[in-house]
């Protein structure tokens, strides 16, 4: 059922690009996004002139704590010679490119423009570990800043709440982090591109070159299970339960439909958009979802007419390991209570009925914050258009894909759908 | 303390005097704590203090080994990580605290729904001086 929300014109993605997540003592945001732009523009089948771009929305959230520069929307511009073409900046804290998307997609579905790009870009590990939580907590409540939370803090409380209720634990939440590593294995961008089963090699192979006693790990849970390897961070939210600090970029180059195929016979149609804003833990009806990401998904499911069970893989926001289980309950696409059941049972693993985050996801793949939204979509875009090697879903079909973020503690969630016919 | 802007200003002055404040909606008669201005539910603006009786319950937990550097200069670090919470008071309303009198390294003896009494902590000195909302198990 549609509901009373429509795009004026419809929009579609014909290219999408992200740099190397990781930590990068030598690459600036500068160079990042370039690096970004350079692979978007590759992957423009028929290829795009720069100069045909008529605005830029950027997503970044932390630049002016870390790298005391806020204005960064015509700083890209410039580096792209977009100049004097229009560049927004947009805020969302880890959602900001998304954001950035969905004002893309409103500026092409008003008929203003024709040619967007959207993007974002976060550069945060030239600071310490204290400096990076300190300017991450900027989008957090100040309540709970006050109160001492962190950000692993928020969702760790928000676990032990969904424990409590639906008989889950920490056992559950290690299939999570399995899982996500066991994909980036498989992607060259991601930051850590290993399983844990190869860390767990790793480490006995320096023990033994050390001389060191070997860890008698028989399987990845007992390696996770080892207060030594994966010690605890905010309970129950260990090191593998956390994403890593990240310097990265990504963009997707939105055009009108009707210019679509002038840039690709194979492009993809933004088909869903939803954006929902969320109130601090203190204040939350309930401490075992979002209820800003079922708006969003309820707006985006209302306007693309599709159902949870028509979206066939998807990207969410796993900045923690519990954050997964609750975003694949808030999408619908498990019922509340179920997604650790889901994700136990495999469900959600490259090769099972309802892929998630293929790309390992900001657990592995990283989380440049104003640059993961769109990084999302630039998995969804090799997927659907079945170009995503290694670790390609064995879907048939493979048609509907979407893509789930959140900002601060929950305060801005988005969800995207984007189709290819 | 009638005369006090219902805002977070009031709310950490009544911390540092003992108090646990909420405003309530003199038109609809929801309870607020922290206290807001405007009445999220039917809009109006008159509001009264209501003081907490402190007496709750814990709804969410968490043990943290790294905080942020204000309580890292308390002592707290991986070796002694600190509790907070989500707490349900007997009012209705939920607060986050830091939970005191519990071990943050052993989580497993931290139960959720264990009933907890108020605390106030007050830290530092002159204008350094803040007080910060604990509870323990009563
Ligand atoms: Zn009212």
């Amino acid at each position: 059922m549609r509901g009373r929300r429509k795009l004026g014109r419809g929009v579609a993605v014909v290219g999408a690009g992200m740099s190397k997540f990781g930590m990068f003592s030598d690459k600036d945001s500068k160079y990042l996004f370039a690096e970004a732009f350079h692979e978007m523009l590759s992957t423009v089948d028929k290829g795009i002139d720069p100069k045909d771009i008529d605005a830029l929305y950027l997503g970044n959230f932390t630049n002016d704590f870390f790298v005391h520069q806020g204005h960064w929307g015509p700083i890209i511009s410039d580096l792209l010679g977009l100049t004097p073409k229009p560049a927004t900046r947009t805020e969302g804290a880890c959602a900001s490119s998304a954001l950035a998307f969905r004002e893309g997609v409103f500026a092409i579905a008003s008929g203003f423009y024709d040619v967007v790009l959207v993007g974002g870009v976060e550069e945060m590990s030239k600071r310490s570990t204290e400096e990076v939580t300190q300017g991450l907590a900027m989008a957090a409540s100040p309540y709970e800043v006050k109160a001492g939370f962190t950000f692993p803090g928020v969702f760790g409380a928000m676990a032990t709440a969904y424990f409590a209720r639906y008989g889950a634990s920490r056992e559950h939440l290690m299939n999570v982090t399995i899982k996500s590593h066991n994909n980036a294995r498989l992607n060259p961008k991601a930051q850590f591109n290993v399983s844990i089963r190869d860390i767990m090699n790793q480490r006995i192979e320096k023990a033994k070159n050390k001389g060191e006693p070997v860890p008698a790990w028989r399987d990845e849970k007992e390696f996770l299970r080892d207060p030594r390897a994966n010690p605890v961070v905010a309970w129950p939210m260990h090191l593998y339960d956390c994403c890593p600090i990240s310097d990265g970029a990504s963009c997707v180059l939105l055009v009108a439909e009707k210019i679509a195929k002038d840039f690709t016979d194979n492009p993809l149609y933004v088909v869903g958009i939803g954006q929902g804003s969320g109130k601090g833990l203190h204040a939350k009806e309930d401490l075992t979802y979002f209820e800003a990401t079922r708006y969003a998904a309820q707006e985006a499911y209302e306007l693309s007419g599709l159902k949870p069970k028509d979206v066939q893989i998807a990207e969410v926001h796993d900045c923690f390991s519990i954050a997964e289980i609750l975003h694949i309950e808030d999408l619908g696409f498990f019922k509340p209570g179920e997604g650790y059941k889901a994700v136990e049972e495999g469900l959600t693993r490259l090769d099972g009925s309802k892929p998630i985050n293929t790309s390992g996801g900001l657990k592995c793949k990283g989380h440049p914050v104003g640059a993961t939204g769109t990084g999302q979509l630039v998995e969804i875009w090799k997927q659907l258009r079945g170009e995503a090697g290694e670790r390609q879903v064995p879907i048939k079909d493979l048609r509907v894909g979407a893509t789930q973020s959140l900002g601060g503690t929950g305060g801005t969630c988005t969800l995207t759908i984007l189709e290819r016919r | 303390m009638e005369g006090r802007p219902f805002n977070d200003i009031s709310y950490e002055q009544f911390l540092s005097e003992d108090k646990l404040m909420g405003s309530r909606c003199q038109k609809c008669g929801v309870l607020f704590v922290p206290p807001r201005s405007i009445c999220i539910k039917c809009y109006g603006s008159e509001m009264e203090w209501v003081e907490m009786k402190g007496k709750g319950k814990l709804a969410a937990f968490t043990c943290i080994a790294i905080g942020p550097p204000f309580m890292i200069k308390e002592g707290y670090d991986r070796k002694h990580p600190y509790v907070c919470g989500v707490v349900g008071l007997e009012e209705g309303a939920r607060v986050v605290a830091r939970i005191e009198g519990v071990d943050g390294n052993k989580p497993e003896t931290i139960k959720i729904g264990t009933p907890l009494e108020v605390e106030f902590l007050h830290s530092g000195e002159g204008e350094n001086s803040t007080t910060f909302l604990a509870f323990r198990p009563s």
